[in-house]
Order: structure tokens, then sequence, then C-alpha cells
């Protein structure tokens, strides 16, 4: 587990591991199970009909953490996997995916995922996902995750993905579904550059009565990249739901975005905002009258704002 | 010392030149506090942000500690001492108070102790302000004190202000007041401060009037507040008897 420099790398970069995880785990490597922990509360399982992963979380499971990252090492390698969480009532985890791709060939590498999450009433899940790119060759380096979420009553997630760099092309589609007093807040963050695509479709429905929705959108198209955003917000339901989404675009790159908000019910309140734009010039004079070069000032402001 | 030497700034105006500043020369001493006060586009912004290099002038030469800097960018001049707080600054999303303080500090490692410090001599409490981002969630007058913290933080040599009691409130002002007086008698920095404030204007060694992109007049508060007072409305021999009791 973890036997290469490269390996080690991408696992800090995307879930911020520097040696064995604490508690559950479940490494895969190169489509191949490179190390995997369960703990009383929480198994882990291999699926046998596809490939992907199971994990259970007991009913009452407080303060635990799941790692389950995915690296790629192998050009040319391409692979779906399906991994099923079931998240137990009165639950409060965290759980830390996440995948890199070290492709030094010529060949494109791809990781196509699609996480279910079923969440029980009252409990509380948080979700990192980070995704990262990395290494000379010519070929693509391509992720595709799809996330699906149900929260029962009184369940809540807060999901945090982050695409750092260097992935070629993505095409991310996300879907919750609240029950009754269930909370959904979604931070995404995603960097572009070169002639990189990124593609985001996401939609959560707000079933339950009192059930809340907040998605924040944060993104930085550089070069020649290209993004699309399509956060849809449905309330079917006395609910609140808000959707921001806030691009800097640099260069010659093109972003689009169209959040959407539905309300099938006269008590669903739903808000949305977007901004495009390139980073202010007053911005950077500040950060200059601060002693920071242009080229720092500008690093600074990217930074935060993808934080 | 900063030296100004027959400063001029001119813009483009139809087929003409329009002077902004107009053959400006002046010498600040080291740690005094100087006020430039005078009516609203008379040049004051423009001769302070050309000192910070935020404004190239067409022609002149700027001197700090005897080195020419007028062909200077603006970080080079910061990493001279030389610091400037904006009169409206900008915001930043996910750039948070602790972030702009470190950055201001230089120093990566800045302590909550130190972040307070400076918080607290602009009326805020660093416990409420410290991790919240510089973004539309702040008010004008946070965002404000906020950047004169900045200054505070930067420790220049040569601390330029614009406005900086604009959008804040009584109170705060006060408090504000206060922190430009410890420091014109710490002595450890030389101060310019744009404001149209007695209570700034009277902490002043020397005030300056400028209008019309020239230095109108300069002398000590005593000297020039009258002068100012006799320029506002009671003053105006255009305006009826009537129209001044209104």
């Amino acid at each position: 587990m973890m036997d290469t420099a490269i390996d080690r790398e991408l696992l800090e970069k995307i879930a911020d591991l520097l040696g064995k995880p604490v508690g559950a785990f479940n490494i895969r490597k190169d489509s191949g199970c490179d190390g995997r922990q369960s703990t009383e509360h929480i198994q882990i399982t291999s699926k046998e009909d596809k490939p992907g992963i199971d994990i259970r979380i007991q009913p009452g499971t407080v303060g635990e953490t799941c790692h389950i990252p995915v690296i790629i090492t192998k050009s040319g390698l391409s692979e779906m996997v399906y991994n099923d969480f079931y998240v137990g009532e009165n639950c409060d985890v965290d759980i830390v995916a996440g995948c890199g791709i070290h492709n030094c060939g010529d060949q494109e590498s791809r990781h196509d995922g699609v996480h279910t999450f079923y969440i029980g009433k009252h409990s509380h899940v948080r979700y990192t996902e980070k995704h990262y790119g990395e290494g000379t060759g010519t070929g693509g380096r391509v992720m595709n995750p799809q996330t699906v979420v149900y929260l029962e009553e009184g369940a809540t997630i807060q999901m945090e993905t982050v695409q750092i760099r260097g992935i070629d092309s993505t095409k991310r589609d996300t879907k919750i579904v609240c029950g009754p007093g269930a909370e959904a807040i979604i931070t995404e963050r995603l960097l572009t550059h070169g002639d990189q695509t990124a593609e985001s479709d996401m939609e959560i429905i707000l079933d339950g009565e009192d059930s809340k929705g907040r998605v924040i959108s944060r993104s930085v198209a550089q070069d020649e990249s290209s993004q699309v955003f399509y956060p849809r917000m449905v309330g079917n339901a006395k609910c609140f739901g808000h959707v921001q989404c806030d691009s800097i675009i640099m260069g010659g790159a093109k972003i689009k975005s169209i959040p959407a908000i539905t309300a099938n019910c006269m008590e669903a309140q739903l808000i949305h905002e977007a901004a495009i734009g390139k980073i202010a010039g007053d911005q950077l004079l500040k950060l200059e009258t601060l002693g920071l070069t242009e080229e720092e000032a500008e690093d600074c402001i990217l930074q935060g704002f993808l934080a | 010392m900063l030296e100004l030497k027959h400063l001029s700034y001119a813009v483009q105006e139809g087929d003409g030149q329009l002077g902004i500043l107009n053959d400006i020369s002046l010498s600040v001493a080291d740690g005094s506090l100087v006020v430039f006060t005078g009516p609203n586009g008379g040049g004051k912004t423009t001769l302070a942000k050309s000192i910070m290099g935020l404004v190239q002038p067409t022609a002149g030469e700027i001197f700090w500690n005897g080195e020419n800097i007028t062909h200077l960018g603006i970080t080079d001049r910061a990493r001279l001492g030389i610091s400037y707080g904006f009169q409206q600054p900008p915001r930043f999303k996910g750039l948070t108070v602790r972030k702009l303080l470190t950055l201001a500090s230089g120093d990566e490692r800045l302590s909550k102790d130190r972040c307070c410090q400076y918080l607290t001599r602009v009326g805020l409490c660093a416990n409420d302000y410290l991790d919240r981002e510089v973004d539309a969630s702040l008010s004008g007058g946070e965002v404000k004190r906020i950047e004169i913290a900045t200054i505070l933080a930067r420790q220049g040599k040569l601390m330029i202000f614009d406005e900086p009691e604009a959008g804040i409130d009584l109170w705060s002002f006060a408090r504000l007041t206060e922190t430009f007086e410890q420091l014109h008698a710490a002595g450890g920095a030389t101060m310019i401060i744009i404001s149209h404030q007695e209570r700034i204007i009277s902490l002043a060694d020397e005030v300056i009037v400028v209008g019309e992109g020239r230095l109108r007049h300069r002398g000590a508060p005593a000297e020039i507040l009258p002068q100012i007072l006799s320029d506002t409305l009671g003053g105006c021999p255009v305006l009826t008897k009537e129209a001044k009791a209104l």
C-alpha cells in the first residue's frame, strides 16, 4: 500500500493522507484493491456483480472517518466503479473520497465513478471529493463522477468537491433528494486550464417539508479551457433553496453558467445568483500596495477564491 | 523624507490636455503628519496615488529617502515602505481578514494577538472578524476599517490614508483619530491623510489645501482652518442674505 512516491503524492493531494488512514478505508489503485480496513461500525465489502464496494455504516456511529481514495498510475487504464454507502440512523461521520491520475503515457486514463448514498434519519455526513491529475504524457486524464444522495428525515450532507488541477475532461453529475427537514450543502470548487473542459450538472430536489438546499459553486477557467454549469434546485414542498455560482474567467477561456430554480409549491422559497467576471483591477492594485507582485497578487486572489 | 518636484498629471480631453495636477512641489519631513484637504475634484487623491505609484505622473519627479522612485512600480514602492489605504477598498471573495492582515504584515505566522491589536485600533473585535471573508457580507464601514488595519499591519515608513473617515460611524471615528494621534506621537512613520474632518486636520503638523491641481494654501491647522471655514457657504460672496439664512 502506498508503495511508490507517486502513490504517496497522489494520496496526499486527494485525501490529505500521509500514511495509513485511521479508521475504515479502501484504497483503489489501478483497478485493484491496494488496501482495505473495516472497523466495528463501518464495514467495507466488494460488490459481486460489478466493480466497486459497499460501505455500511451502523446506526449511531459517531466521530468516525472512512477514506476511499482512487489512484490511477497506468496510462490507458479506463474503469467504471460503483460505490454504495448505506448510512444508518443517527450517525455523524466523515467520508473522504477523491481520485488522482498520474499519466505519463500517450493513452487516455479514465475513471468513471457512481457514488450512491442512502443516509438514514437524523444522520450527518460530511463528504469530501478531490480530483487531481498530473504526468508528462500526452494521454488525457479524464474523470466523470456521478453522485446520488437520498436524505431521509432530518438527515444532512455537507458535500465538498474540488477539482484541484490537471483534469483534461470532466463531466460531473450530482443529484440529491431531500426528505422532510433534511439539508444538503454542496460546495463545488473547480479549476480548468490549458484546453480542458468541465461540465457540472447538479439537481437538488427539495421534496420534504422544511428541507433546505444550498449550492456554492466557485470556478476559475484559465487559458483556453471551457466550463459549463447547470445547477438546478427544485422545491416540491415548503422549503428553502439557494444556488450561488461565481466564476473567474481568464485568458481565452469560456464559461457558461445556467442556474435554474423550480417551485412546485407555494411555500417554496428559492434563490439563485450567478456571476462571471475577470479578476478586478482594484483587487490586484490593493495587493500590490501590500508588496505582492502582480503574479503573486493574481495567485493569491485565485487561491482565496477556490479555498 | 518625501519630495515631489514639479509633479504634473494631465489627461487627454478633446483636442487638448486637462491638467489634474499642475507643477506641484512639496517636501514632507520624516515622522510628520500632513493632511491634504480641499474641494472635491481638486486633485488630492491623484496626488496621493501618484506617490504610491497608482497614477503615473506625466511630468516631474518623486523622491523617497533620496531615491528617485518616479518610475518604480507599486510593488517596489510598497517594499520601500510606502503604504496606501484606499478610499473605497476592494472586496475579495474567499480572502479572510486574517489572510489580508497576514499579507499586509509580510509575516506568514502573524499571531492572533497581533491581528487583534491591529483590529482593536480600528474599533473591530478579532473574534468577530478574523475568519470572515472580506466580501459583500461586510458593510462599507467594516471594509474601510479593515483597510486601515492592513495599513497598520504593514508598518510602513510612509502611510497614506485616503479619507479614512468616510463611511465610518461616529464611535469608530473617535477611536480612529486616537489611533492616528498615537501613531504620530510614536514618531515611527510619516503620515499623509486626505481628510475633510476638523478633528483629523487639527492633528496635523501641516495642512495643505489642494485645489485645481495646485497647492493653494499650506500651514499649521490653526492658520488653515479659519481659511477653510471662510471658503464655506458662510463666506460665499455670491449668496444672498436669504440663501445664507436657509
